[in-house]
C-alpha cells in the first residue's frame, strides 16, 4: 500500500468526519426538540414523540438510511447522495439524542422545576436557565457515547454507495488485493478517532459518579 | 407526485421475506449465544492473575468497541482467508456478531460481577467452594440479574445489527429484500415493509428476553 492509497483513505476519512459532524449538529438541534416534546406536559405530544423514538430504536440504522433515501427521491427532492444520507443520520441521531436527553431532563431534581415555577419563570426561561444547564451536564457521558456510535454508524453510508472511509477501504482492498492491510488501516483510523472520545466519555462518567455520590 | 405505489413484488415475495426473518432471528440468537460465551469467558480472563491476559482482554474490548461493525465483518470475511481461515457468509456473520456483542457483553457483565458484595465471595470460599464454583454458583446469576436491562438493550441492538450482515450476503432479511428489490426496482415498498418487519422482530426479541429473565433469573419461590 503506497501513498496514493493512503491519500484515498484520508479522502474517505474526511467524508466520514463531515458526515458525522453534520449528523451530530443536525441531531443536536432536532434531538433537543424531540427531548422537549417527549418531556412535554401534554400526554398526546409525549406519546407521539415516544412512538417516534421507538420507531428509530426498533429498526436497523441501515433500513432507516434506505427508507429515507428512497422516500426523499419519491418526494421529488433532487439531493446528492451525501445530503440524503446526512438527512437519514440526522433523523437517527434526533431519536437517540432525544431519548438520552429526555432521561437527563427527568434526572434534574423535581424541586428545581417547582422552584422555577414558584418564581413564575415561563417554560422557555425555566428550561433555558434552570433545567437544561443541569441536564446537559448529566447527559454529557451518554452523548459522547452516542457520538462514537454515530461515527461508527456513518460506515453504513458505504452500503448505500457513498464513498467514505469504509467504502474507500473496500475500493483499496479490491484494487490492491490486500484486504488485510486495507481493512486493518481503515480499522485503525476509526479507532484513532473513536478511542479518545470513548476515554473522554468514561472519564466524565466517573467524575460525575463521584460528584453525585 | 406522480409515483404510484406497487406492493405486488412485496406480496409475491412475502414467503421469501418471512424466511429471511427466520434467517435474521437465527443470526441474532446464535450471535447472542456466542456473545454471552465470549462475555463470560472475557470477564474471567479480565480478572485473572496473569497480566498479559488481562491486557489482551482490555485491548480486545477497546478495539471492537471503537471500530465499526461493517469493518469488522469485512475484515473477517475478506482478510481472514488470506490467513488461511475461509468461512461462508452466514458463519462469518455469526462470528462477527458474537465477537462484537461479546466485547460489549464483557464490559456489561463485568459491571454486574463487581456489583456483587465481597462478603458473598468470602462466604463461598469459607464454605470450601473452589473459585470456579464461587463464580458459577454464587456470582453469575445475581450478576446477570443486575445487568439484565443493559444486556437486553445490547441484544436488541445486536438483532438490528444483523442487517449489516447483508454486506457479505449472509442469509437474513435485508439480503433477501435486496434480491426482491433488484428484480422489481420497488425500493421504497420493499425496504419500507421490511423496516416494519424489523420493528416487529425487535419487539418479539424484547418479549423473549423478558420471558427468559423471568424464567431463569427470577428468585426461586420455593
Amino acid at each position: 500500500m503506497g501513498t496514493p492509497q493512503i491519500v484515498f483513505l484520508l479522502y474517505g476519512l474526511q467524508w466520514t468526519i463531515i458526515l458525522a459532524l453534520v449528523a451530530f449538529a443536525g441531531g443536536t438541534v432536532t434531538g433537543l426538540i424531540v427531548a422537549l416534546l417527549r418531556t412535554s406536559e401534554s400526554r398526546a405530544v409525549s406519546r407521539v414523540t415516544a412512538g417516534y423514538i421507538a420507531l428509530f430504536q426498533g429498526t436497523p440504522l441501515l433500513m432507516q438510511l434506505f427508507v429515507v433515501y428512497y422516500a426523499l427521491a419519491l418526494a421529488g427532492l433532487r439531493l446528492e447522495a451525501w445530503q440524503a444520507v446526512a438527512i437519514g443520520f440526522t433523523l437517527h441521531a434526533s431519536a437517540y439524542l432525544g431519548e438520552i436527553w429526555r432521561g437527563s431532563i427527568e434526572a434534574v431534581p423535581r424541586g428545581q422545576v417547582e422552584a422555577a415555577k414558584a418564581l413564575s419563570l415561563g417554560y422557555f426561561w425555566r428550561m433555558k436557565d434552570v433545567v437544561l444547564p443541569q441536564a446537559i451536564r448529566i447527559s454529557l457521558p451518554a452523548t459522547i457515547g452516542f457520538l462514537v456510535q454515530l461515527i461508527k454508524g456513518t460506515s453504513l453510508a458505504a452500503i448505500v454507495g457513498f464513498t467514505e472511509l469504509a467504502r474507500a477501504g473496500s475500493i483499496i482492498s479490491n484494487t490492491t488485493y490486500k484486504p488485510l492491510m486495507a481493512y486493518g488501516v481503515v480499522g485503525i483510523m476509526y479507532f484513532l478517532i473513536c478511542w479518545p472520545l470513548s476515554i473522554w466519555g468514561t472519564r466524565l462518567e466517573r467524575k460525575f459518579a463521584v460528584a453525585t455520590r | 407526485m406522480s409515483y404510484t405505489f406497487d406492493f405486488t413484488p412485496v406480496i409475491n415475495g412475502f414467503p421469501t421475506l418471512l424466511l429471511g426473518c427466520i434467517g435474521t432471528l437465527w443470526l441474532a440468537l446464535s450471535g447472542m449465544t456466542l456473545a454471552i460465551v465470549i462475555g463470560i469467558g472475557g470477564v474471567v480472563l479480565r480478572d485473572s492473575h496473569i497480566k498479559p491476559l488481562r491486557w489482551l482482554v482490555i485491548a480486545f474490548v477497546e478495539l471492537i468497541r471503537n471500530t465499526p461493525f461493517l469493518v469488522q465483518i469485512y475484515f473477517i470475511f475478506f482478510a481472514l482467508p488470506f490467513m488461511g481461515i475461509r468461512l461462508n457468509p452466514t458463519p462469518t456473520a455469526i462470528i462477527a456478531l458474537g465477537v462484537n456483542g461479546g466485547a460489549y457483553a464483557i464490559e456489561i457483565i463485568r459491571g454486574g460481577v463487581q456489583s456483587i458484595n465481597k462478603g458473598q465471595l468470602e462466604a463461598g470460599r469459607a464454605l470450601g467452594l473452589r473459585k470456579g464454583q464461587v463464580f458459577r454458583l454464587i456470582v453469575l446469576k445475581p450478576a446477570l440479574r443486575a445487568i439484565f436491562p443493559s444486556l437486553a438493550s445490547q441484544f436488541i441492538l445486536l438483532t438490528l445489527t444483523t442487517s449489516i450482515a447483508s454486506a457479505v450476503a449472509a442469509y437474513e432479511l435485508t439480503s433477501v429484500a435486496k434480491l426482491i428489490e433488484n428484480e422489481s426496482f420497488r425500493s421504497f415498498e420493499v425496504y419500507g415493509t421490511i423496516t416494519i418487519m424489523y420493528l416487529v422482530m425487535s419487539w418479539m426479541m424484547m418479549n423473549f428476553l423478558n420471558f427468559m429473565s423471568r424464567r431463569y433469573l427470577s428468585y426461586p419461590v420455593k
